[in-house]
């Protein structure tokens, strides 16, 4: 069997799937009124800052944009003695009544995204929260499901699969390979 | 993943520069939540946090304790003056005894030194050293290298003066323990009754004079006279000791430029610092010290909780 990772999309392929959740995101909420976007720490910053830059060119405006570190919310957080790194979470603007879009890389057990809609609610009552992300490789274990999905992609539980994105990675893909 | 190879912390002294530079980062990501509406998050919920102290303490413990609530943990308060201490109980039975209640992490004062690292041996609990006698009090140290970080950019290279009852200070102990090992110069000024006598084994310079000391420096941190340790008569008088010490404003013109003040408080005004030093924003980062004990407290709790496994 074949064990190299295996590239599943291109820098072309990323790029055109945030330019069509762009035009979704202002399709399905009518314009830009009162939406604001959060991207989960470290791939959904980049992503949210590239759908906010494509989002102001069609709508020509601005739409405001934080950072969330999920880290604390965790549900698994108190078990290990070992964590991951604690990054800063930034949201510069109100929530309450916005209509939040919530930006991640892989939507995987929904975990995370738990972890973030927590999160977000500490911060303030918003009118909704939506969710957007690059690839949904399924194996839920919460029910949560995302508004925007850029590549749905069944994987096994051995796979994994990483976004590698221009900002941290110097180079736009996601690759598939065999788990370790 | 990131973690730090300890069940407890009891002084700098034994730290790593990795393990310091773990906690500094950490309690950055935690001051953020000090500024939102809902100070709190989940991650130590069902833990529970003691903090037992058996010598007065109000920032010290106060900031502990808020560090655990904005953490979820529970946190318990016990005092020497109103627990059974005063029923003679020793520490150990002390510790035994609220070992059986299942405490996550115990945080102890303690007047003699070596207090925390013999309850470490002792209990399965993480210990946390808020201070044993005038030995350490590694979350000050902390505290304010994350403040020096913060206002300088960087510790490395730094000249730092630390001036007062160098003898009888834990602050300045745990101080240069960690700005030496984050690559700092430091110098230690204070009468020669308040000077150890070997303080230069420690990788410092020591002078008599304040005005020596503080040539030049980056950081100056005063230290407080603590009466309550004065057994004998280290000075004549106070106001003797405030001529020759007193941090004012013509001792600014003899430091670096931008140089900034610190004090662990609490603050004897007039008699290590002058009130309008203490009181000028822009030198005295004395308030900002207490706003990063909560965050740097917050990051020793975190880091130590879920075990070591």
């Amino acid at each position: 069997m074949d064990n190299r990772p295996k590239i599943v999309m291109d820098s072309d392929g990323i790029e055109r799937c945030l330019t069509r959740i762009a035009y979704e995101i202002l399709e399905k909420n009518k314009g830009m009124d009162n939406l604001a976007l959060v991207g989960i720490r470290t791939g959904g910053i980049y992503l949210a800052q590239r759908l906010q830059k494509r989002i102001s060119t069609i709508e020509n405006g601005k739409i405001p944009m934080g950072i969330l570190d999920v880290t604390l919310y965790r549900d698994d957080i108190a078990k290990s003695g070992k964590k991951a790194p604690l990054g800063k979470t930034d949201i510069p603007f109100d929530l309450t009544d916005k209509k939040v879009i919530l930006v991640d890389d892989v939507l995987f057990t929904g975990r995370t995204i738990r972890a973030a809609m927590d999160a977000l609610i500490d911060f303030g009552r918003p009118k909704m929260i939506q969710l957007a992300v690059l690839i949904d490789r399924g194996h839920r274990e919460l029910p949560i499901r995302a508004d925007y999905v850029g590549k749905n992609l069944p994987s096994s539980l051995w796979e994994a699969i990483s976004v590698h994105l221009l900002e941290k990675n110097g180079k736009d893909e996601v690759i598939i390979e065999e788990g370790t | 993943m990131i973690k730090l190879g300890k069940k407890d912390i009891l002084g700098i002294q034994e730290m790593t520069t990795d393990e310091i530079s773990l906690i500094l980062e950490t309690a950055e990501s935690f001051l953020e939540i000090s500024t939102r509406e809902i100070k709190k998050v989940p991650t130590l919920r069902g833990k529970s946090v003691i903090n037992l102290f058996y010598e007065a303490s109000t920032r010290t413990r106060t900031s502990f304790e808020i560090a655990g609530k904005r953490l979820s943990a529970d946190t318990i308060n016990i005092s020497a003056s109103t627990s059974s201490v005063v029923k003679g109980e020793t520490l150990l039975d002390t510790a035994r005894t609220l070992e059986a209640m299942n405490p996550d992490i115990i945080v102890l004062r303690h007047s003699a030194a070596g207090a925390p690292h013999l309850l470490a041996r002792m209990v399965s609990q993480s210990i946390i050293n808020a201070g044993d006698g005038a030995h350490e009090h590694p979350s000050q140290a902390l505290l304010d290298m994350m403040t020096i970080k913060e206002k300088k950019g960087r510790i490395a290279g730094l000249k730092v003066a630390i001036v007062g009852d160098i003898l009888h200070s834990r602050v300045a102990r745990s101080n240069i323990y960690g700005l030496t090992k984050m690559g700092a110069r430091v110098v230690v000024a204070g009468p020669a009754t308040m000077m150890p006598r070997d303080i230069e084994r420690m990788g410092v310079k020591a002078y008599t004079k304040i005005e020596e000391a503080i040539a030049d420096a980056d950081v100056v941190m005063m230290l407080r006279i603590q009466m309550e340790r004065q057994k004998q008569n280290v000075f004549p008088s106070l106001r003797e000791y405030a001529q020759h010490y007193c941090l004012s404003r013509r001792h600014m013109k003899l430091t670096g430029l931008d140089a900034i003040v610190m004090h662990p408080g609490p603050i004897n005004r007039g008699v290590e610092i002058s009130p309008d030093i203490a009181d000028d924003p822009g030198c005295s980062v004395i308030l900002d010290q207490v706003n990063k004990g909560v965050a740097v407290r917050m990051a020793m709790l975190y880091l130590l909780s879920g075990g070591n496994e």
